[in-house]
This record gives structure tokens, C-alpha cells and sequence, in this order.
């Protein structure tokens, strides 16, 4: 569960060469991840050098099924630390993909109080104005 | 005593093509100069323990190390101008903290409307006005903005001073556009200049001419410094490291020291040569070739004279013709074009120093056996001199 | 690539042999300035810098124009040359700064020495000055929207945009995952802000000096960002710190007791970020201090049990607690229990932690109040101090990129 408060922009992800395959996916509503296809490894953050193996060519984008869990997460339940544009309180959860890489991000519709380490989810996308697209994560069946 | 001289060596240089649209990320092109200069060492990349940057350059090491997967690093640090960088990864090295310290130098100053990526580039940027309060308050409601125009009120009196005339000025660029058209890797003039092409050239805040600055451009350098022990197992012939320092002076500012009693000399540049003559136990007449602040290329003359390479007042003189400043004359300057003919990038002068030290210069001087390099002309300075085996 | 964080093999082959480390025994510190701490200083970061740095100059018996090296964090809002006007200092040879924020506490303790060690420089001054309380607060959410309306980083752009600011919030993500793991409560992590604020008690500087806490007022407390309450955060702080570092020859001739540097170490190790560790296979542990610990142990041929006092850096309770852990103080997941009552970390304790307060009930000056605690107790002269101290240890920020030291009595 995550609701704004109207008149304060969300912030925007940096885009660049390094990430912009895994930014403009999102916006088509599509989760990539960046594999290293020389050392079958998942790399999350994106980089531009594979680290096992520092080649810049062996880096590729794969899809991925947004299916996790949640592997830890904070609740934000005072203005001290949150960021003002989202309504107190609200969560934001780390979520271990089958691919084993881990993502942070929103819930939605899960009450904030809820969320458990090991809960199932996966990835759904909001387009939150013509140019940014983020994504949240919601309940699924385990 | 001095326990850093001679126990440490640059063994790996790393350079990504320079250009005025280098097309990649500064993390890309970090990691690629890192990794260029760790095989050009012939080293194990996860052996890597000890990486250094400028503050206001390139990625910061937790981004560079996310490429290269080194095994864990215990000595970062950042120094502020120049290549002072190198202090740190000198006494990482000797005081044997690391075994191999890499300073790499990342900025896309030509191409990048972007800044360098750090995770604290918000509270550098509120230092930076900070240190701008000075100028702000003097010299910036007087229209007295940018560096050329800093510059030019310095070497306006030194040439007042000095009887110099801008023709004497002028071949520092010439001799350094000689050395650029002879290395294909120097991006700027294709074929040399004349000394009337300078005098041609466009007044930018008078007495600064377009020729007196390098231009911006993109780059990424790396340096791999470690012990003379390490060095042995490696590919190439170490570039020893006699001394090196750094040096500032009381009242200095970037530029803008206009409250010293005299301002025609370089104090900091003055005590990075009384220390590294001291500490390497040589003299400026031991010195084949040298590699200069040539930012702007009128602080060059005002660098020799502080370095004892001539007489104050003289430096001038020293460069007019050029022949003195060539290869083959007395003191070879700038041998790979120099910031004029490369761009303004600090730690191509050091590269440039391993490549004579190492014998593949463009413009490879004859038995380059001390090589001295030294960055910050007109504030905070730092050098180092090299030696071959 | 990342099983080294599973099974933690510290690569000691691979580090330099500790007979060529020129630092240990040979370097100290040997001078400790401070300002007053307060949550308004009215003044800017210059004047509290040059306080400190007189102060700690004064405090070694030694001359400004003695200085000739300077170390400070890159996110001090001073820029070096200011400060070397402002004091008159003349040919300053070595100059060195240190990004990661409190990650660099003990970094640049490291890097003095290693530039003392090596003949380098003779005498170098460590200063960091802030008005984190009255200025810009990064610890808090709200600056964030000021002035930003764009992650300033890539690695940020995956985090800000969900509402996921301040590094608190950061560490409160492996922070859970570690309760989780070893099931660690909520009553056990207030036992160390407790016994901190008892420690903040007997010591005048501190911000919370006069303001005693109960473990019911810590389990009372608000909740700032789940899992972190009020008194798990450290107290924002205006105000400097500086201390003089030279090698142990030219300290025995000044007058104080020398602080001598056993070991110092820094470490960065692989899939660091700042807090957002998340991409280690495991994030119940931060490797980042127990690689600085592994070193700092090789180096100084010391174990866990022959410290004294440790001050390990808390900008929030899990940190600092976390640390027993990878630093060897209990076993892993065991910390729980072990400050548990708090008599363990007291003093008198098994290790006494944080004497002066800390950062929860001190001040928060990046750390600097720690390495300067840190050489009190080696002194003797600590407002807490712990009897017959050998061995001294300080910490830097977990979570980043970190460092910590080792000293010893003369």
C-alpha cells in the first residue's frame, strides 16, 4: 500500500547508459535483469563491467518473472525519516527474486503492519506521470 | 627520513582514448582505464587492494570495485588538485598497508553534462560554494570570472615585471602542438602551429589568448603503484618512484593568490621542487624531461624558474625559440602534447613520465632515465620524478 | 564470485606481511581538540574547524607552523585550502581527504599514519567539523526533497524513487533481516542506547549529559523508522573534533601520554554501497567491519579478548551492535544476549563500549569523538575510565565503507 501527497514530485531513478535497458523496460512494464552470459551470473544493480570476469561484451539483459519474496523491509511510521511525498505511514520491502537477486520498492494493497519476511509477491508497474514508471510489489499465492 | 623513496614503482598505466565524446559512462570508462592498466601490469585484478581518486573526478571506488569484483579494498582515499592522488597511493604502498594502490582519474570534461557519479556529490557541491565565497565577494561583482581571467591578472604582472612580450609567450603552444601532431594519441593539432598562428590566436581575457588554454576533454587514466619487492614478478620494468610530495603555501587560493607580496612566483610549486630534489638527492640539472602544468600554457615559464630549470625572471626567455624545450634540446617539455595537445588532464603527465621512464614515448627522449611531473600550476601543487631501474 | 561473504576466509596470503607495516608502533597520536557539542552553534563549520585544530595543536604542546599534513573527510563543507589560510599554515606536504562519511573515522587516523610512517610528513592534524543539528541534515527525510527532484546516483535511483531515503531507513532493511535471522528482540537492542546514555552521565560534553533514560523510557520511545526508535539514533550534532598524529619518536618528547597506533585498518570489500549492502549474499552481517577487524587483529597479532575498550561508531544502536559480532566480542547472532542487562558492555564489563556516550548520547561528529575517547582511555583520563587500559580499540561507520584502529599505551 502506497498513497502520495499531491504537489510534491516522486523523485526519479538516474538514468544512463549503464541502466537505461533496465529503466526502459520498466516503462514498458517489463522486468529485465543484467546476466553475465560467460560467467551465468545475475548482476543487480546494473553495472558496465561484469565483475567475475571484467568483460564489458558478455553483458545482456534477460527477463525476469518479478516472482519473489520478502526477504526484509522497513515501515516508515514518522516524517522524521520519510520522504514527504508518500502518506505515513508506508513500506518499503527488499524482495529476493527466484533469480536471486533482491529489489527494493513499494507494496500495494498490504497494510504496511502485515509484511513478513518470507511473504510471496511479485512485480506490478504504475505509470506515475508520461515519463516515469516505477514498480510495486503485490501479494501472490505461494 | 624519508622512508618512501625509492621503495615504491609505477608498474601499470592504463589510458581509454582521449576524445571530446568518449560515448560512455565515466563508471564505464573507470573501469575500463582500471582494467587496461592492471593487464598492462600483468596483475590479478581481485589482488587489487588499494584505490585512490581526485575528490572532484570520476566514480567513487565502491562503483569502480562493483565492476572489477576487487577482493576487498583497504586504503581509499582522494586528494583535492592535481595528481596529489599519488601521495596517497606512495605511502599506502611503502608503509605497507596495500600492495597495489591504483589512482585513476575519470572525467568526461568535454562530452558530459552530467557530473561525475558519487553517492556524496550533494555535500561537495555545498563546499563548492562555500570555497567560491572568496570570489563571490572580490572578484566576481567586478565581472572577474573563470580561470582564464583569474590567470591572466597573475601573468599580466609577470610580464609587466619581467619585460616579457607575448611573442616570448607563445612557445610553450608551439612546441607543444610539435609534440602532439607527432602522437596519434593526443586528440589536438593534427599538424603544429607557428609561432604567428599564437599570436593570431584570439585574445580570451587579455593577456590570455585561446592557445594559452587546453581545452576540456574526455578521459580515464589509471596508474597502478607498489613495492620495487612486487614490481619484480610483473610485465614491465618498474618506473621507480625517487620522491614525490606536495605542496601548498600560506595565502593560496585556486588562482587567485593576489595577496602574497609577490605574484610572479609559484611558492607551492617552489616548495615541491626544494622537496624533491632533497628527498630524490638530485639537482634540476639531473632531470632529461619533464612534464609541466601547461593548463595554461603561460604558467609553464613561471614553472621552470621555480623548479631551477632557469633564473627568475627568465623562463621567458627560456622557451622563446622553442629549441631548449624541444626533444633534443636542453630541458624536453610536455613530450606527449601536453594538456594543450591532449586536453586538460592532470595524470597525463604522469603517464607520460612512466613512457619516457619506460621508452615508448611518441617523442621518446634519449636516455629519459629521470623524468619529473608535476601538476598545479598557480595553486596547491604536487610532483614526483621517476627513474629507470 | 561473492562466496567469500558466506564463508568469510579472510585472504591474509594476499595481504601485505606485517613486518613491512611501518605503521604499527611507529606512529601515535599525540594531541585532542575539540569545540563545545550543542544542537545550535551559531557559528560556521571554519570557526569550529580552526577551534579544534588550535585546541588539539595546544593540547600536544606543539606550534602551528609544526603542521604540515592535513587529513579531512570530502564531505566536510570546508575546503583544505581555507583552512590552511585561515590557520597561516605554511608548506602543508601531504594533504589527504576520505570519502564514505563515518566510514572514514578511523580512515583518515590510517592514512596520517601511513604518510608519518613513511617520512612523508611530519605532523598531521584530522579534523571534521559540522553543524549537522542547525545545518543541512542529511539524516533526515525531508531534506531530501529541498533540493533534488532526481537520485543523484544510479545506485540511489533504485531506492529514493520508493520513498526510501536517509541511510537509517537503509540500514533498518538489514538491520530487520538480522533480527530475523538470529531472532533478535527489541528489549535486547535497548540495552545499548541504555548503558550509552548511563555513560553520557559522568560526561560533561555530552549532548545528553543531565538526560538519563530507563530501558522502559527506550522501549516507550516512538518509532522513528521500523525497526529503529527514537533513542536507536544518534544525536545531530554542531561541532568539531581534531587530534595530531606523528610518529612515537618525536611524540615522547611532547607532553602528552602518546596514544601509539598498534594497527589501522581500512576496508571496502565486494558489493559495497552505502547501507544498501543488498546485493551481498548475506546482509545479516556487515563484512565491511569484520574485514577492518580481520586486519586490524593480523596486524596488531592481537585477539578480541586482549581489547580493553572498544568505541564502536553507532549513528544507530544496530551498528554499533552488530560490530560485537564481527569484531569477535560474542559469536555470531549472539549479541542479542550478550548486551542483554548491559553489564557486558559496561565498565567493568566484559567490553566496555563507547565511554564517552557515543554517538547516540554524546555527539555525533562523524566519529572523531570516538578516536579522540578512544585515545582518553589510553590517556587515562576518560570520564569513564576503564582500569589498567593496554589496548584501546575505535570503529568506523558500518555499513560503508569502514576502518578502525588499534591503540596502545606506550
Amino acid at each position: 500500500m502506497v498513497e502520495y501527497v499531491k504537489g510534491i514530485p516522486i523523485m526519479r531513478p538516474y538514468i544512463d547508459q549503464d541502466n537505461q535497458a533496465y529503466w526502459d523496460a520498466v516503462k514498458q512494464h517489463k522486468l529485465v535483469l543484467q546476466h553475465c552470459h560467460a560467467c551465468d551470473l545475475y548482476l543487480h544493480p546494473p553495472r558496465p563491467m561484469c565483475p567475475s570476469c571484467n568483460a564489458q561484451d558478455t553483458l545482456e539483459w534477460k527477463p525476469s518473472s518479478g516472482k519473489g519474496q520478502i526477504y526484509s523491509f522497513v515501515n516508515f511510521t514518522t516524517d522524521r525519516m520519510a520522504y514527504p511525498a508518500f502518506k505515513l505511514p508506508y513500506a518499503v520491502v527488499l524482495v529476493e527474486l527466484e533469480e536471486g537477486v533482491r529489489l527494493t520498492g513499494n507494496t500495494h494493497q498490504i497494510h504496511p503492519d502485515d509484511i513478513y519476511v518470507g511473504m510471496p509477491v511479485e512485480i506490478m508497474f504504475e505509470d506515475m506521470d508520461d515519463d516515469m514508471t516505477l514498480y510495486r510489489f503485490k501479494k501472490r499465492d505461494g | 627520513m624519508e622512508l618512501y623513496k625509492e621503495k615504491t614503482a609505477i608498474v601499470g598505466i592504463g589510458v581509454v582514448p582521449f576524445s571530446t565524446d568518449i560515448g560512455r559512462t565515466e563508471w564505464y570508462t573507470a573501469c575500463q582505464a582500471v582494467k587496461l592498466a592492471v593487464d598492462d601490469a600483468g596483475l590479478d585484478m581481485k589482488r587489487v587492494d588499494g584505490l585512490v581518486k581526485n575528490v572532484d573526478d570520476g566514480p567513487d571506488q565502491m562503483y569502480v570495485q562493483k565492476g572489477l569484483g576487487m577482493d576487498n579494498l583497504t586504503y581509499t582515499a582522494e586528494s583535492h588538485w592535481g595528481t596529489s592522488p599519488m601521495m596517497n597511493a606512495i605511502t599506502a604502498v611503502a608503509s605497507g598497508s596495500v600492495n597495489y594502490a591504483v589512482y585513476y582519474q575519470t572525467a568526461h570534461r568535454a562530452s558530459g553534462p552530467e557530473k561525475s557519479i558519487s553517492d556524496f556529490r550533494v555535500a561537495r557541491e555545498m563546499r563548492e560554494d562555500l570555497l567560491d565565497l572568496i570570489r563571490a565577494d572580490f572578484y566576481t561583482p567586478f565581472g572577474l570570472i573563470g580561470q582564464p581571467g583569474y590567470v591572466g591578472m597573475t601573468i599580466r604582472r609577470y610580464m609587466h615585471e619581467f619585460n616579457v612580450t607575448p611573442e616570448q609567450m607563445g612557445w610553450v603552444p608551439v612546441v607543444c602542438s610539435e609534440n602532439a601532431a607527432r602522437n596519434t594519441e593526443a586528440v589536438f593539432f593534427d599538424k603544429s602551429i607557428t609561432i604567428q598562428d599564437y599570436i593570431n590566436s584570439k585574445v580570451v581575457v587579455d593577456p590570455i589568448r585561446e592557445l594559452d588554454c587546453a581545452p576540456k576533454v574526455d578521459g580515464s587514466i589509471a596508474i597502478i603503484v607498489t613495492t620495487l619487492e612486487n614490481a619484480k614478478s610483473l610485465r614491465h620494468p618498474p618506473a621507480i618512484i625517487m620522491a614525490a610530495t606536495q605542496g601548498t603555501s600560506s595565502e593560496g587560493q585556486f588562482f587567485t593568490s593576489y595577496m602574497r607580496d609577490t605574484i610572479t612566483e609559484l611558492p607551492e610549486m617552489q616548495f615541491v621542487a626544494d622537496e624533491l630534489y632533497r628527498v630524490a638527492g638530485i639537482g634540476a640539472k639531473d632531470v632529461k624531461v619533464a612534464q609541466l602544468d601547461d593548463s595554461f600554457a603561460p604558467l609553464v615559464p613561471m614553472q621552470l624558474e621555480a623548479l631551477g630549470f632557469c633564473d627568475r625572471g627568465e623562463g621567458a626567455a627560456f622557451c622563446e625559440g622553442g629549441d631548449r624545450i624541444r626533444n633534443g634540446g636542453q630541458l624536453p617539455l610536455n613530450t606527449a602534447g601536453g594538456a594543450l595537445g591532449q586536453g586538460r588532464f592532470d595524470s597525463a603527465r604522469i603517464v607520460e613520465a612512466v613512457r619516457q621512464v619506460r621508452g615508448t614515448s611518441a617523442n621518446q627522449v634519449k636516455d629519459a632515465d629521470m623524468v619529473l611531473s608535476v601538476s598545479g600550476a598557480g595553486g596547491p601543487a604536487d610532483g614526483l620524478i621517476l627513474r629507470r631501474q | 564470485m561473492l562466496d567469500e561473504y558466506v564463508s568469510r576466509k579472510y585472504r591474509d596470503d594476499w595481504r601485505p606481511p606485517v613486518d613491512a607495516n611501518l605503521i604499527k608502533n611507529k606512529v601515535a597520536i599525540v594531541g585532542i581538540g575539540q569545540t563545545k557539542f550543542t544542537r545550535d552553534s551559531q557559528r560556521d563549520e571554519l570557526e569550529m574547524a580552526v577551534e579544534s585544530i588550535k585546541a588539539a595543536v595546544d593540547d600536544a604542546g606543539l606550534k602551528m607552523e609544526d603542521i604540515d599534513g592535513m587529513e579531512m573527510f570530502t564531505i566536510d563543507r570546508l575546503a583544505m585550502p581555507m583552512v590552511i589560510s585561515t590557520l597561516g599554515m605554511k608548506n602543508i606536504r601531504f594533504t589527504s581527504e576520505v570519502s564514505f562519511g563515518g566510514g572514514a573515522a578511523c580512515a583518515v587516523t590510517m592514512h596520517a599514519a601511513a604518510a608519518v610512517a613513511t617520512g612523508a610528513t611530519n605532523y598531521v592534524v584530522c579534523f571534521r567539523s559540522l553543524n549537522e543539528a542547525s545545518g543541512q541534515r542529511y539524516g533526515r527525510g525531508d531534506s531530501y526533497a529541498d533540493y533534488m527532484l532526481k537520485a543523484v546516483t544510479p545506485h540511489y535511483g533504485y531506492h529514493w524513487p520508493f520513498g526510501f531515503v536517509t541511510p537509517l531507513a537503509w540500514a533498518g532493511v538489514w538491520g530487520k533481516r538480522w533480527m530475523h535471522e538470529f531472532g533478535i528482540t527489541r528489549e535486547q537492542i535497548g540495552w545499548w542506547p541504555v548503558v550509552l546514555r548511563e555513560n553520557a552521565q559522568n560526561n560533561p560534553n555530552a549532548i545528553y549529559h543531565g538526560r538519563p533514560i530507563t530501558h522502559q523510557d527506550y522501549m516507550e520511545s516512538p518509532m522513528i523508522v521500523d525497526p529503529l526508535k527514537l533513542h536507536d539514533c544518534c544525536v545531530d550534532t554542531d561541532g568539531a573534533c581534531a587530534y595530531i598524529v606523528t610518529t612515537v619518536e618525536r611524540a615522547r618528547d611532547l607532553q602528552q601520554t602518546p596514544a601509539v597506533i598498534l594497527a589501522a585498518a581500512q576496508s571496502c570489500p565486494m558489493e559495497q554501497e552505502i547501507q544498501t549492502i543488498y546485493s551481498r549474499p548475506v546482509i545479516s552481517g556487515l563484512v565491511e567491519t569484520w574485514y577492518a577487524g580481520q586486519e586490524l587483529y593480523r596486524i596488531a597479532e592481537v585477539g578480541p579478548d586482549d581489547i580493553d575498550v572498544a568505541q564502536l561508531y553507532d549513528p544507530y544502536s544496530i551498528g554499533g551492535i552488530i560490530q560485537l559480532e564481527e569484531l569477535g566480542f560474542c559469536e555470531r547472532g549472539e549479541s542479542g544476549r550478550f548486551i542483554e542487562g548491559g553489564d557486558n558492555i559496561r565498565v567493568g564489563g566484559k567490553i566496555p563500549v563507547n565511554t564517552s556516550g557515543g554517538l547516540l548520547s554524546e555527539a555525533y561528529i562523524h566519529g572523531f569523538n570516538l578516536v579522540i575517547e578512544g585515545v582518553r582511555q589510553i590517556r587515562g583520563t576518560s570520564t569513564n575510565q576503564v582500569d589498567n587500559v593496554e589496548l584501546s580499540m575505535v570503529t568506523a561507520g558500518p555499513g560503508v565503507p569502514s576502518s578502525g584502529i588499534i591503540l596502545r599505551k606506550d
